[in-house]
């Protein structure tokens, strides 16, 4: 197997990734593409620490950004929560209340 | 090895079609669908990459609590589950998206195969065991373990005290 097989299929998510953050409107879809991005960063550690020969570090690192997107994705959804709380809608185009 | 490579390029396949599908789809809960398909395409991966316990934990954090979380938010926003219109930005701000994801695809592409033309990953690596991960997690990286503590501490709080109705 080539290293670079596993790093463009990251590389491609990634791009995916960043599509659905600028594309999407709603904040549950944009979540989810960040969840995308995460994942795309640890297929890329994985395929780094094989390739240095089975390195313990890539894998540690690999289970800290999973439990960073865990915070993250609970933390968000609490956040999307109260927006549609308190606006009855989760559009991100109408969050301008703090537009300069 | 060609068995490898085989299953490598049925399960990006997929993974790759499911993931333009998360960005594409008009329906939350679809949406969501899709993602376990990517998410369990990168546990496979992550098989083929010899992580084991990575691909568990993937497993179980992603597939089984992250998606729930999911669940949940496109429930309590009350979000349609049928087909929904109002999930896109314009088409203007989408065909911008597409260009930035496609330039930043390009100079990535161009970069990784400039660094990294053919090179092959080593046949005979030494294999990571699950005792070998939790040395470097509770010995050599402890600080970082903590700080991931202290984070995911405060983000169940935070979550508790942002989503409490009073």
């Amino acid at each position: 197997m080539l290293v670079n097989q596993f790093l463009l299929l990251g590389a491609i998510l990634f791009c995916i990734g960043v599509y659905g953050v600028l594309a999407r409107r709603n904040a549950v879809m944009v979540l989810m593409s960040i969840e995308l991005i995460l994942n795309s960063v640890n297929l890329n550690l994985l395929a780094f620490a094989l390739r240095n020969g089975g390195d313990p570090l890539g894998h540690a690192f690999a289970l800290y950004i999973i439990a960073i997107a865990a915070a993250e994705v609970g933390i968000g959804l609490a956040i999307v929560l109260l927006i549609y709380r308190n606006r009855k809608s989760i559009a991100l185009d109408e969050l301008s209340a703090m537009r300069g | 090895m060609v068995a490898q490579n085989v299953f490598f390029g049925v399960i990006a396949a997929v993974m790759i079609v499911a993931a333009v599908r998360v960005v594409t789809v008009k329906n939350v809960i679809h949406a969501a669908l899709w993602l376990v398909v990517v998410l369990g395409g990168a546990a496979a991966q992550y098989i083929l990459l010899a992580a084991e316990f990575v691909a568990s934990t993937q497993v179980l954090v992603y597939v089984g609590a992250i998606m729930v979380l999911f669940l949940f938010g496109a429930m309590l926003t009350r979000s349609k589950l049928g087909r929904e219109t109002q999930l896109d930005n314009p088409l203007g701000a989408r065909v911008a998206g597409a260009l930035v994801a496609l330039a930043l695809a390009g100079l990535l592409g161009w970069v990784l195969i400039d660094a990294f033309s053919d090179e092959e990953l080593p046949e005979d690596a030494a294999i990571v065991t699950t005792q070998q991960v939790s040395d470097a997690i509770f010995g050599t990286y402890l600080l970082p373990f903590w700080a991931l503590s202290f984070v995911l501490t405060a983000a169940i709080i935070g979550a508790i005290v942002l989503a409490r109705r009073d």
